[in-house]
């Protein structure tokens, strides 16, 4: 067999498709793939988790720590048990917070982590035990209008 | 007259299932002489420049294209809402997970596809395929199939290259035209692309649709009527019909692999 003119053209084409698939998988896409094998996993209960989706980020200090790997419903408690994979590079103390909060106003929703002082820290499988809720606007207008009612009672 | 038409309709449906149960004996055999294009791999090589390395251009010029005007109208919608750099993400995500794989299987089949099934049909018409016949080398094994597997190889290469060249028309378009943030335009990509989710099903779609699409080219070409109207007519179907296979097929396809995503 002997090589031609055309063997260059393919081989060409092809290191440049396998070029295109690397583009797209390393700078347009992130490897989520890579990076579950460096982490650890903790469970936050929340009464009430709004809009938050699997993959959400999980944020600490405004800064990407790690993603929501799993939402479930307990049906002993009824709370929503969420799991979040955090990076292993960061440690947190055990009496960290957890919230749900809202990036802009109608952006998506992620999980802050607030560090609290404890000297031991959140290891694999833990659990966070402070948690702060999702903010639902329905019941904050509520409480907000309820209390204009109780302002304007007559006394 | 009604009689006639009747008759016209069962014999139409007869033939179709025919046709269809003679599809799959050919991919089948296809399948099965499949040893000669990766033996001989230098004959699957010679088809991949013809359907691969010759749809470059089309390809190429296209996914820019799409790519600037994603930019261009997503950031006319994106900014009446302020987000303008959510841009990256809607470029980026449109073309992984649907146009890149649609878009370039829509070309590659009226590009390669027709042109294969021409090429087939014309081997027919001239007897070449009969000769071969004669002297006891298949014709399935020397000329379908590594016209299949160059197809099917070609495919994802040239999708994965278009979604390339539409995010950098975005790139162009959104950064350095309009004056997007550079930094949030990718970064915001990178977050909301995921490899799994995204862009490996993109790569599954586009290889079902270059199994598709050859099948159907090859099939149309090895049915053809071996005279000149036969051909042609066998052209356009192998077009019409790998089209439509390949919409029907990425929502069937779309269906299945993001339905848990958002």
């Amino acid at each position: 067999m002997n090589k031609t003119v055309l063997d260059l053209w393919v081989g060409l084409f092809v290191i440049a498709g396998i070029a295109a698939l690397l583009f797209l998988a390393l700078k347009v896409g992130s490897m989520s793939a890579v990076n579950t094998s460096d982490s650890y996993e903790v469970v936050a209960r929340f009464e009430n988790i709004g809009g938050l989706k699997p993959r959400a980020p999980v944020k600490s200090a405004g800064v990407v720590v790690g993603r929501v790997a799993d939402i479930r419903f307990d049906n002993e408690t009824y709370e929503a048990a969420v799991t979040l994979r955090v990076d292993k590079r960061y440690a947190f103390p055990k009496d960290t917070i957890a919230a749900i909060m809202t990036s802009g106003l109608l952006g998506e929703q992620y999980i802050g982590l607030e560090a609290g002082g404890d000297s031991a820290k959140l290891k694999d499988k833990d659990r966070v035990l402070i948690t702060q809720d999702a903010v639902v606007l329905e019941n904050l207008i509520g409480h907000f209008l309820y209390g204009k009612a109780q302002e304007g009672a007559p006394q | 007259m009604l009689k006639r038409s009747i008759e016209n309709l069962g014999n139409r449906t007869i033939q179709g299932v025919w046709r269809i149960g003679f599809a799959t004996r050919f991919f089948l055999a296809m399948l099965l002489h499949s040893g000669t294009a990766f033996r001989r791999f230098g004959l699957t090589i010679r088809e991949m420049y013809f359907t691969g390395v010759l749809s470059l251009i089309i390809i190429l010029v296209s996914g820019l294209f799409v790519g600037m005007v994603l930019g261009l109208q997503g950031y006319e919608t994106l900014q009446t809402y302020g987000s303008e750099e959510a841009l990256g993400v809607l470029v980026a995500l449109s073309l992984v997970r649907e146009l890149g794989p649609v878009v370039a299987a829509l070309l590659f089949a009226s590009r390669a596809g027709s042109a294969i099934t021409a090429e087939i049909g014309l081997m027919k018409a001239t007897e070449q395929l009969s000769a071969m016949e004669m002297m006891a080398v298949d014709p399935i094994a020397r000329v379908v199939a590594p016209r299949f597997w160059a197809g099917v190889i070609s495919m994802p290469l040239l999708a994965a290259l278009f979604s390339a060249m539409g995010i950098f028309g975005g790139y162009l378009v959104g950064v350095q035209l309009i004056g997007v943030d550079e930094g949030s335009f990718w970064s915001q990509m990178q977050s909301a692309v995921d490899f799994e989710q995204d862009i490996l099903n993109g790569v599954i779609k586009s290889v079902v649709f270059g199994v598709a699409i050859t099948t159907i080219a090859l099939f149309e070409g090895y049915d053809a009527p071996p005279t000149a109207e036969g051909v042609s007519g066998a052209t356009t179907r192998t077009v019409v019909t790998s089209s439509l296979a390949v919409l029907a097929l990425d929502f069937v396809l779309t269906a299945f692999m993001f339905r848990g995503i958002n």
